[in-house]
């Protein structure tokens, strides 16, 4: 299919005025802010990204949403991506608003940025979401939740949880899942935040006993993955753009140091070694920028046939954000293994990044299979 | 559908019925080697009748040069259908019609530069592979540093006379013209005093001596030019130089950005023309599922298929198909080392088979070897990366 990748002129558009917007109110300096204070994002950073339509951009335009689609989430990731922006974007406005399609309250609530939504999915270190264990038992006309989440991206201080639980099956069956939506302050659910590099909101959930009933079931018994396995597909390729803009802040900073240190009388950009570097990183980010764009375009335009382009985009973005943090790090010498230079908070993010939603092996598998092997 | 997507709907409909009608089965398919390339040319012989049934059709529509302008033989295409018609070719497995260093190289170039006699008179015998062309860059001394060319052209009134030597000129043994550099105000600084001239290679005085490379062929030559003498004027087909007098550096630039785009391009479906995943599942059961040829197979079919939508994307970025510029140094970079390491994987995979000059897997030695050339020719990689940290990413020369 010939989906151009080109930039619309909206989107370019909106691209210009998240970039405007961010550096104003949510530069790295606001990141460091939040994490001496020991806080994961800014609820009145979101607020205001909800105002301008950032929480909705997923959701119709009937329930309250810009419905601005796919490609134009990724966009806004990438922008965040590139100033290491913390907020519960993709958790609540990308995957949430994504597994929850239909459910016009809701959405309206995840639009107006009144919601945080959280997904709960794996519980061992690596992705793999029908490895879930955590079982629900039918109680009567209910259900009875028991078992542990851990890297639960805005785990902490999500107002609502998206479960994933196994109502019947084995561990590895991707059939007998069950996706539930509970409230976080539900009886028998308790939440231990963990510190993790990125100084964003990771926890670990427990659920014990939690009680939930067949209006919290999302989709159908048994059957999670037909609301789920889209909404992934969402939050992959949105953690793909935004770890691309991970990668391209990275290089930015990294680039304007290069002309900007002088050594040997010289500035350092001058030396070929790394100018060739710096080059080859540059054409390892033009080329995952394809990838990414492409995942956003197909989620747009045949959702169902997408799944290839995401994983295509989330291993290209991993493996091209690594290299943008390490050779950050190296080419900024002593500074940049300081806390005091930005440089070491896009390693951090990138590789909290790397893990989430499904690593390098995990996608490269993928786009394996879709090709035949 | 909007009326633009119905009428791009239409077309394609049209040109697969016509590739499926004009292409015969037996050439659909079929390995992509160098062997079963068209290059066209005076001395030509096609290797079968449906070859030539092929290259026929194509010609009479225009479809050797799909973007080029109708009145040079061209079918005018625009770049959404030379999408399309690419799509199709390679859905039904069509192998191009004609491939030559006139269409990817010197047309470009005098599409740009010349003048309506230039093009009347080079660009017709390109499209309808009557005249086959090679180029005549590099010498002994000017490889990475190009501008250093030291072949001559003296003015002596009607005709210019040219002394010197190239090298590593491809195919120049079977090209029928040759596009060289050639130095004509040697009192100028390096870059100033070189002129784009377009020589017979029947001329007297011109000799070529094939060199061996390391996969066993002889593809490329040295070129000698003894006293040659090159008419200024090729009556109605205009000035034997392409551009200004002096300014063929801005000509030789201009045609480096087409060559290294076609170059980067060439790391798309090879694999003798299979797929990634067919390949691993020809492989024996404990090589197909050998980790390390497993990883690599997967991260080079992650790259590969992100580099297939760059190459597209800047090509839709090019506008109305005149190149993408300084920007295919990267392609020319990105597609070659990606094409060096998918035919390492291809050479590993295969074990022992993979050794034999001409054995299970055909030519796969020798073409493993030629790749290692694809980083070279058109400019090194290290020159790439020079040229995108340079011009691209603005960093301070020392
Ligand atoms: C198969 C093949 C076909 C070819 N066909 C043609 C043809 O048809 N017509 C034609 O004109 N030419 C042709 N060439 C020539 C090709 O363009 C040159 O070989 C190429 O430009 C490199 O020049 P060189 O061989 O002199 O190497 P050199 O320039 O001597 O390079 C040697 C090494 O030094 C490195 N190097 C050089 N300068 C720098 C620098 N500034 N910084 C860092 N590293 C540097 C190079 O990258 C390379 O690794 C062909 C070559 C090959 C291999």
């Amino acid at each position: 299919m010939s989906l151009s990748l080109l930039e619309t002129e909206d989107e370019t558009m909106l691209r210009d005025a998240a970039r405007g917007w961010l550096a104003d109110n949510a530069p790295v300096a606001a990141l460091r802010k939040m994490r001496d204070a020991g806080q994961a994002f800014d609820t009145g950073l979101w607020r205001e990204m909800a105002a301008m339509g950032w929480s909705g951009v997923l959701v119709p335009e009937s329930s309250g949403g810009a419905g601005m689609g796919h490609r134009a989430a990724g966009i806004l990731a990438e922008e965040m991506g590139a100033v290491l922006a913390a907020s519960p974007y993709l958790s609540s406005a990308v995957i949430a608003a994504t597994a929850l399609q239909g459910a016009s309250e809701k959405l309206a609530a995840i639009a107006g940025g009144e919601l945080v939504y959280a997904l709960a999915v794996d519980e061992g270190t690596k992705h793999a979401p029908e490895r879930a264990s955590l079982h629900a038992d039918r109680i009567g006309n209910g259900f009875r939740l028991s078992g542990t989440k851990v890297f639960v991206a805005e785990g902490a201080s999500a107002d609502r949880v998206l479960v994933l639980a196994r109502t019947s099956g084995a561990a590895g069956d991707a059939l007998g899942l069950t996706l539930f939506d509970i409230d976080a302050g539900r009886a028998g659910l308790s939440r231990t935040a963990k510190a993790t590099v990125d100084s964003r909101d990771h926890a670990e959930l427990r659920l014990e006993g939690v009680e939930a009933t067949g209006e919290d079931v999302v989709g159908d018994v048994d059957n999670a993955m037909a609301v789920l396995a889209p909404a992934l597909r969402a939050g992959q390729a949105g953690v793909a753009a935004e770890m691309l803009g991970v990668a391209g802040g990275a290089a930015a900073m990294t680039l304007g140091y290069l002309k900007e240190r002088k050594q040997f009388d010289r500035t350092i950009g001058s030396f070929q070694a790394l100018q060739h570097r710096a080059a080859h990183l540059w054409s390892e980010l033009e080329v995952t920028a394809s990838a990414v764009a492409h995942a956003g375009r197909m989620l747009d335009a045949d959702p169902e046939a997408a799944e290839m382009a995401v994983s295509l985009a989330k291993a290209r973005a991993t493996k091209t954000a690594d290299l943008a943090v390490r050779e950050g790090v190296q080419m900024h010498g002593g500074i940049g293994m300081t806390d005091a230079y930005d440089i070491g908070f896009y390693m951090k993010r990138a590789r909290v990044a790397a893990e989430w939603l499904g690593d390098y092996g995990y996608h490269a598998a993928k786009v394996a299979a879709a090709r035949g092997f | 559908m909007s009326d633009e997507a119905a009428r791009l709907a239409a077309f394609r409909k049209d040109i697969a019925a016509w590739i499926e009608d004009a292409c015969p089965a037996s050439l659909r398919g079929r390995a992509l080697g160098e062997d079963s390339i068209v290059w066209g040319g005076k001395r030509w012989a096609f290797a079968h009748a449906d070859q030539k049934e092929w290259f026929d059709a194509a010609v009479a529509k225009g479809m050797t040069a799909p973007m080029w302008p109708t009145e040079v033989g061209g079918a005018g295409l625009t770049r959404p259908e030379e999408k399309i018609y690419r799509e199709e070719m390679a859905r039904l497995n069509a192998p191009p019609p004609l491939e030559s260093f006139g269409l990817w190289m010197l047309g470009p170039a005098l599409l740009h530069f010349g003048t309506p006699e230039q093009k009347a008179m080079h660009l017709p015998p390109v499209v309808r592979g009557e005249i086959r062309w090679c180029q005549g860059y590099s010498e002994p001394g000017a490889g990475s540093d190009l501008a250093n060319v030291q072949t001559r052209a003296e003015d002596m009134g009607d005709h210019w006379l040219v002394n010197g030597q190239k090298i590593w000129t491809s195919y120049a043994d079977k090209a029928d013209w040759i596009f060289a550099l050639v130095r004509t105000d040697r009192s100028a600084p390096k870059h100033k005093g070189i002129s784009f001239m377009l020589i017979d290679m029947a001329s007297e005085g011109v000799t070529t001596r094939p060199i061996r490379l390391i996969s066993g062929k002889s593809p490329f030559c040295e070129t000698f030019f003894d006293n040659v003498k090159v008419p200024k004027d090729y009556g109605a087909g205009g000035s034997a130089i392409v551009g200004e007098l002096n300014c063929g550096w801005d000509v030789a630039k201009y045609l480096l950005t087409h060559e290294r785009e076609m170059i980067g391009g060439g790391a798309r479906g090879l694999l003798g023309g299979r797929s990634m995943g067919e390949f691993i599942g020809s492989l024996e059961e404990s090589v197909a599922q050998d980790p390390v040829i497993r990883a690599e197979a997967m991260a080079l079919e992650v790259d590969s298929l992100a580099f297939a939508l760059t190459m597209e994307r800047y090509k839709d970025r090019a506008e109305g198909g005149k190149g993408v510029g300084d920007a295919s140094a990267m392609l020319k970079y990105y597609g070659t080392e990606l094409n060096k390491r998918r035919y390492e994987l291809l050479m590993s995979a295969s074990g022992s088979a993979g050794v034999e000059w001409d054995g299970p897997h055909g030519s796969l030695a020798p073409e493993w070897l030629r790749t290692k050339a694809n980083s070279i020719e058109g400019g090194t990689s290290e020159v790439m990366l020079d040229i995108l940290s340079k011009r691209v990413l603005g960093m301070p020369s020392s």
